[in-house]
């Protein structure tokens, strides 16, 4: 679905992506991981927008994607939960869903879709009156997630889900994403830190190291990899 | 003071605040979304002034389509404005948009000057505005009734934009995020434009409203209720537009309450305004509506 070729960005004169190549096929999960600083949020900041590339290609289903502004990646189909989840803090939990819905004018489908995120968590529901500050961290995330598909993006990705959540509730946010993943095949790019976790959801996963892809292929191979186990996993 | 008199003061400070929130109401939504003071708008009010001025002295246009055209070629020029001057500039260095707003708040000014001519004009009330109302042995000119309404209409109007719609919703979330609000799928550039249009309409009726209450304009006459305009905006909490609203008639009501009850210090009455803002900047410095930025992990 998502083919990305040989991607160099720079920030300032720092050479941030050093050619990343990366492909995420439909309908399965794809992990990236690695250590902070090593480029996993400028790679998806740059697939939808934020940033752009000075060389490479990203293509979604065969069309580029460069050049486009963050609102019309959106439309072609990207949504991106961002680091820090970024809920509009001041906005009642619906106006954020409704947010996400933006860009579609059908009233009833919009709140299909607002029913639909709510079967899927239905802590939102019960607060949506509320203001989306008023949510607690794990809340939140929720929220961000249930935002971004509410424009029901053919590639959803997710920037740091379980940042700042007890592991509980991290864990938790994953088993979801596996359930999306699986129920609706929703295709997911995931940026994740505790490595275990995406690599016991993810189909495929790429490591990260200092802008390059240091180690790419079947999570469950990189899972059993001496290297993976050592320096990401935490075994001995 | 007699109480008709009292009443009498209360519709002048009322009006005054009316005019002060009209175009405080344009600072507050601009800094809310792009953190810019627009030290143009005051010049958007001058400019509302004169576009009204010349349609009904030049063009002979009665009121009713003097003003509002004044509104719209005057919301267009502030639109312009951003579109030139603001938006290129917003991904550098804050104080680069804040020198291009400097900039063009001079050369509105001077064109102004060259093109309109430095003397003042008279501006002419339509007949209706100049009628005596009496009511009781209170009596006001019948200017500031019409100023009051108009300016809660308008009120009214923004708030349901702002609250009740759907680029109103956009408006808000930008205020909070631009960048999270464009991955929404949200054309930003096109809500930060809307913006700069509901403020600049406003501050130009405020234009066209200042000059029936004070009917003679100038290039500069926009540079005073700008600054008051802006303290308003300060004192309810910058970024809050009911926040400006509120400062804006507290203002008002302040300034005339004070020479009202002390006609000695009606000398002083600019240094009240500047004076409420320093005490109120310093035992509540967020403004009577601005919430304190907690930041959530």
């Amino acid at each position: 679905m998502l083919e990305i070729q040989n991607l160099h960005v720079y920030y300032g004169g720092i050479h941030a992506l050093h050619g990343i190549s990366l492909s995420v096929p439909a309908g399965k999960i794809v992990a990236l991981l690695g250590a902070n600083g090593a480029g996993k949020s400028s790679t998806l900041r740059t697939i939808m927008g934020i940033v752009k590339p000075t060389q490479g290609t990203i293509e979604l289903e065969g069309q580029s994607l460069l050049g486009m502004k963050p609102f019309d990646i959106v439309k072609q189909g990207v949504a991106l939960v961002p680091e820090g989840r970024r809920v509009f803090t001041n906005l009642t939990v619906y106006e954020n869903l409704a947010l996400g819905a933006y860009t579609r004018t059908d009233r009833e489908e919009v709140r299909r879709e607002v029913a639909e995120v709510y079967a899927l968590f239905p802590r939102l529901e019960e607060r949506e009156k509320q203001s989306a500050g008023t949510l607690s961290g794990g809340e939140q995330q929720m929220l961000a997630l249930g935002r971004a598909l509410m424009s029901q993006p053919r590639l959803l990705m997710i920037d740091e889900p379980s940042l700042g959540l007890a592991p509980v509730l991290s864990q938790g946010v994953l088993r979801r994403l596996k359930e999306l993943n699986e129920k609706s095949g929703q295709t997911i790019l995931l940026i994740e830190q505790n490595a275990r976790a995406a690599l016991s959801i993810a189909d495929y996963a790429y490591i990260l190291e200092t802008g390059e892809i240091r180690l790419k292929g079947s999570a469950a191979d990189l899972a059993q990899s001496d290297e993976v186990r050592r320096t990401y996993l935490g075994v001995h | 003071m007699t109480f008709d008199q009292l009443l009498q003061n209360l519709a002048n400070g009322i009006s005054l605040g009316a005019l002060y929130a009209l175009i405080a109401i344009g600072y507050t939504m601009v800094y809310g979304i792009l953190r810019l003071i627009n030290f143009a708008h005051g010049d958007i009010v001058m400019i509302g002034a004169y576009a009204a001025f010349y349609g009904v002295a030049m063009f002979i246009l009665p009121w009713w389509i003097s003003f509002p055209l004044a509104i719209l070629l005057t919301t267009g020029l502030g639109m312009i404005i951003e579109r030139v001057a603001y938006r290129p500039l917003r991904e550098y260095p804050r104080i680069n948009l804040f020198t291009s707003a400097v900039a063009v708040s001079f050369l509105l000014e001077n064109l102004a000057n060259v093109i309109f001519g430095g003397r003042p004009k008279a501006f002419e009330r339509p007949a209706f505005m100049n009628e005596m109302i009496t009511i009781g042995n209170t009596q006001v000119v019948s200017y500031t009734p019409f100023i009051i309404i108009t300016a809660v209409v308008l009120f009214g109007g923004l708030l349901y934009i702002v609250n009740r719609t759907k680029v109103g919703m956009a408006m808000r979330a930008l205020s909070k995020d631009i960048e999270a609000t464009g991955l929404m799928g949200i054309n930003t550039d096109r809500i930060i434009l809307f913006s700069f249009m509901l403020g600049s309409a406003l501050a130009a009726a405020g234009g066209i409203l200042w000059a029936t209450k004070f009917p003679q304009i100038n290039p500069w006459m926009g540079v005073m209720p700008g600054l008051k305009a802006f303290i308003a905006a300060v004192l309810g909490g910058i970024g809050n537009i009911t926040g400006a609203v509120i400062g804006g008639f507290l203002l008002g009501l302040t300034e005339i309450m004070v020479v009202a009850f002390f006609p000695s210090l009606s000398g002083y009455r600019d240094a009240f305004a500047y004076t409420i803002l320093i005490l109120l900047l310093l035992f509540r410095p967020t403004g009577i509506m601005g919430e304190m930025q907690a930041e959530k992990v």
